[in-house]
């Protein structure tokens, strides 16, 4: 990677028209070099941001990015009386370094000393230093001799401005931060997730939050250049909070939100590239929206559509056995009913009533009917003129389901004191949660009453009119 | 074990001027169980946190094994309140349990083999082994609880602080961590819980200390909790004394 960078390769074998492929081939030293450079600092934030954002402080990086510049017009200001240059990159950039952290100091401070909130103390130290940092590159851009006028790429980031050097600049600050990250992971995952507890086995919490800190200075500095400072705040924390939508843990979620940011940075700038006029801060921050957008949608861990899909199928799960098992306590309760044979089949294509099972219990015809005609579809009911039966396979499975439900209810009746954590588990079949031995004594115990069926009689009697029986 | 777990002297711990805690004293002896008991505000999470250097403290000094805190440190087990954590932080049951022994693994160390096994060990003795992989928002409240309990447990300590184990857990959990309890007491080892049920006070602590930002009381739980401890303690809050009442009236009739 790093040779790339090296070598100049601006060999033209193709037309002069062809740019899109020549860009999308990265065929062009500069382009390859943006892309390189931006990609790494997209992978290198977003690692920083997963940790930030678990740390809940999202939003210190972008006080920090805004209290940056302040530090770049003072260090063109100065350093020609300094004798240095005052457009040259690493001078102008460790003035950021310093005014951003001062700008953290400020919020420290601030919060610390008065009673007042972290997100009150970083909107002041935010939009005084970015004020103080406007009036000082107004002024630098009226000094006669100065030549101020790139200094604006570090508000807005002007990628076509990145020479080999920047990138060599992003690959260190990338590398020394994710090394302090995974050097530290372990006490850093601490620290985000039980503070008081870190502080009471000893870890020196402050120390960890300053390091983290000086992750978020680093990558933040370094791109400066490249999305700009007030769209820096993107990339920290925009592919984090992407990679949280698809797991839930916490080293795949920084890993996910790497790749997330370098991609980002890395479809951005080619955009850019393809485009002069499109600026590549804007770009990035677009892309990464996309990402997230799409994450926030179908995210497997916790997107919105597969929360949706998750609700509507737990919801269809229990309209599915409340059908089932409705209709095969209006059989049991049926004169001549055979139901509770376990090896008989005679009930099944017996009919029962549609608007007694509508009636059964609060549900609404539309949503009962739906559930109907999707069991029908499987084979498992039949329908005709306000009347329902059970096939063969549907008595099997209604009769399980309704053995399945009493056992559970006699349960959290016998074993009150321990019911909740087990019944928790929520598992498909009972055999799954509760040991044979205690399966057994419950089917004793219901069947006692009956006389051996495979159905126990419902806890409640069923004696009792079924509406009336459905309270539970 | 010679030297008491538990030494306060004098402490006063003050939020920006105003006292929370003040003189408090007491001293506790090598496998006592301790319910920490008073009113909300009384500041029973204060004098726990204090005992381990998290707050500062105006004046008084807290000695464990005879030493300061931070020497001792090792030899003390934490469980903080349940709320006080953001459940849903993405790590596993296990991940959180194997945090008890970072200290011991040290910096720059990775989490091993043996780490884990511990891990798992702690885990089966509150009874959530079978919990490990799951990501911590999936437990219930009574899982979450064990599984701050399994922390502390992980790390073997001789101490034990527990703040308020026992809220808003189900039954199981409760027994659960009352066996955990009974288990460190034989073990000699000793536990200061804030305990906010006043009805199994006799039932689950040997001694208690009855707080309302000074102590009003502390000893063995048959002298010191009494109804007219319990008046100080709580004031004139009479759904409290109520409680108290029946407490004492269970006590006498032995249940």
């Amino acid at each position: 990677m790093h040779s790339c960078i090296a070598v100049p390769a601006s060999v033209s074998l193709f037309a002069q028209g062809d740019s899109w492929s020549r860009v999308l081939l990265l065929e062009d030293y500069n382009t390859r070099l943006v892309v390189i450079a931006t990609t790494l600092l997209g992978l290198a934030a977003g690692v920083v941001g997963s940790f930030t954002l678990l740390r809940k402080r999202a939003l210190l990086g972008d006080a920090l990015s805004h209290a940056t510049l302040p530090g770049i017009g003072l260090a063109f200001l100065l350093s020609p009386s300094l004798g240095l240059d005052g457009k040259s990159l690493p001078v102008l950039l460790i003035g950021a370094a310093i005014s951003g952290s001062i700008g953290m100091a400020m919020i420290l401070v601030i919060r610390n000393l008065t009673k007042l909130k972290e997100d009150t103390a970083l909107g002041i130290v935010l939009s005084v230093f970015f004020g103080g940092g406007l009036a000082l590159l107004g002024f630098a851009q009226q000094m006669p001799e100065g030549h101020a006028a790139g200094l604006e790429s570090f508000i807005y980031g002007k990628t076509a401005s990145i020479i080999a050097q920047d990138a060599w600049w992003i690959l260190g600050a990338g590398t020394l931060s994710l090394g302090l990250l995974s050097v530290f992971y372990k006490e850093l995952k601490l620290l985000c997730f039980d503070e008081g507890f870190a502080l009471s086995r000893g870890y020196p919490t402050i120390g960890l939050d300053l390091m983290l800190m000086v992750t978020v200075v680093l990558v933040t500095i370094v791109g400066l250049q490249a999305v700009g400072l007030v769209l820096m705040i993107a990339l920290l924390v925009i592919p984090a909070a992407a990679a949280r939508f698809w797991t839930g843990n916490m080293l795949r979620m920084a890993i996910l939100s790497a790749a997330i940011g370098g991609v980002s940075c890395m479809v951005g700038s080619i955009l850019s590239a393809l485009s002069p006029g499109l600026p590549s801060g804007a770009m990035i921050v677009l892309t990464s929206a996309a990402f997230f957008l799409v994450s926030m949608l179908i995210g497997h861990q916790r997107g919105v559509i597969v929360q949706a899909w998750r609700r509507w199928r737990t919801k269809r799960r229990i309209d599915r056995r409340h059908v089932l098992r409705g209709i095969y306590e209006l059989l049991e309760i049926q004169p001549t009913s055979f139901v509770t044979d376990e090896t008989s089949q005679a009930a099944a294509g017996k009919w029962v009533s549609a608007p007694a099972l509508l009636s059964s219990r609060t549900w609404s015809s539309r949503r009962m009917f739906g559930e109907v005609q999707r069991l029908r579809n499987e084979g498992l009911l039949r329908s005709r003129d306000k009347e329902l039966s059970l096939t063969a396979s549907g008595l099997l499975e209604a009769r399980r389901l309704t053995r399945e439900h009493r056992l559970w209810e006699l349960y959290l009746i016998t074993h009150a004191d321990v019911a909740a954590e087990r019944v928790d588990r929520d598992a498909e079949r009972i055999e799954d949660c509760l040991e044979p031995v205690m399966i057994d004594e419950l089917e004793t115990l219901l069947n006692e009453a009956r006389g051996g069926s495979s159905v126990p009689v419902s806890p409640h009697g069923i004696e009792l009119p079924v509406h009336e029986a459905r309270t539970s | 074990m010679s030297e008491l777990p538990l030494v306060i002297e004098d402490l006063t711990v003050a939020y920006n001027r105003k006292p929370v805690i003040w003189d408090v004293a007491f001293q506790v002896e090598p496998g006592s169980l301790v319910g920490v008991i008073g009113p909300n505000g009384a500041g029973k999470s204060t004098l726990l946190k204090a005992c381990m250097d998290l707050l500062p403290t105006a004046s008084g000094r807290v000695r464990v094994f005879g030493e300061p805190y931070k020497v001792n440190r090792h030899r003390v087990g934490y469980v903080p309140q349940r709320e006080s954590v953001d459940w849903d932080f993405p790590v596993s049951a296990l991940d959180v349990v194997t945090m008890g022994l970072y200290r011991e693994i040290g910096w720059l160390r990775p989490v091993r083999k043996k780490h884990t096994d511990a891990a798992r060990a702690a885990m089966e003795r509150v009874g959530i082994e079978e919990l490990e992989g799951r990501q911590i928002s999936q437990l219930s409240g009574g899982q979450q609880q064990r599984t701050f309990l399994a922390r502390a447990l992980v790390q073997d300590a001789d101490l034990y602080f527990m703040d308020e184990p026992f809220a808003a857990v189900d039954a199981a959990t409760e027994k659960a961590i009352v066996e955990i309890l009974r288990g460190m007491k034989r073990e000699g080892k000793t536990a200061i819980v804030i305990h906010h049920d006043l009805q199994t006070v006799h039932e689950y602590f040997d001694h208690v200390v009855l707080l309302n930002m000074r102590v009003v009381a502390h000893g063995p739980t048959e002298e010191v909790f009494t109804t007219e401890n319990l008046q100080k303690t709580y004031g004139g809050r009479l759904t409290l004394l109520d409680q108290a009442t029946e407490a004492m009236r269970r006590r006498d009739k032995g249940v």
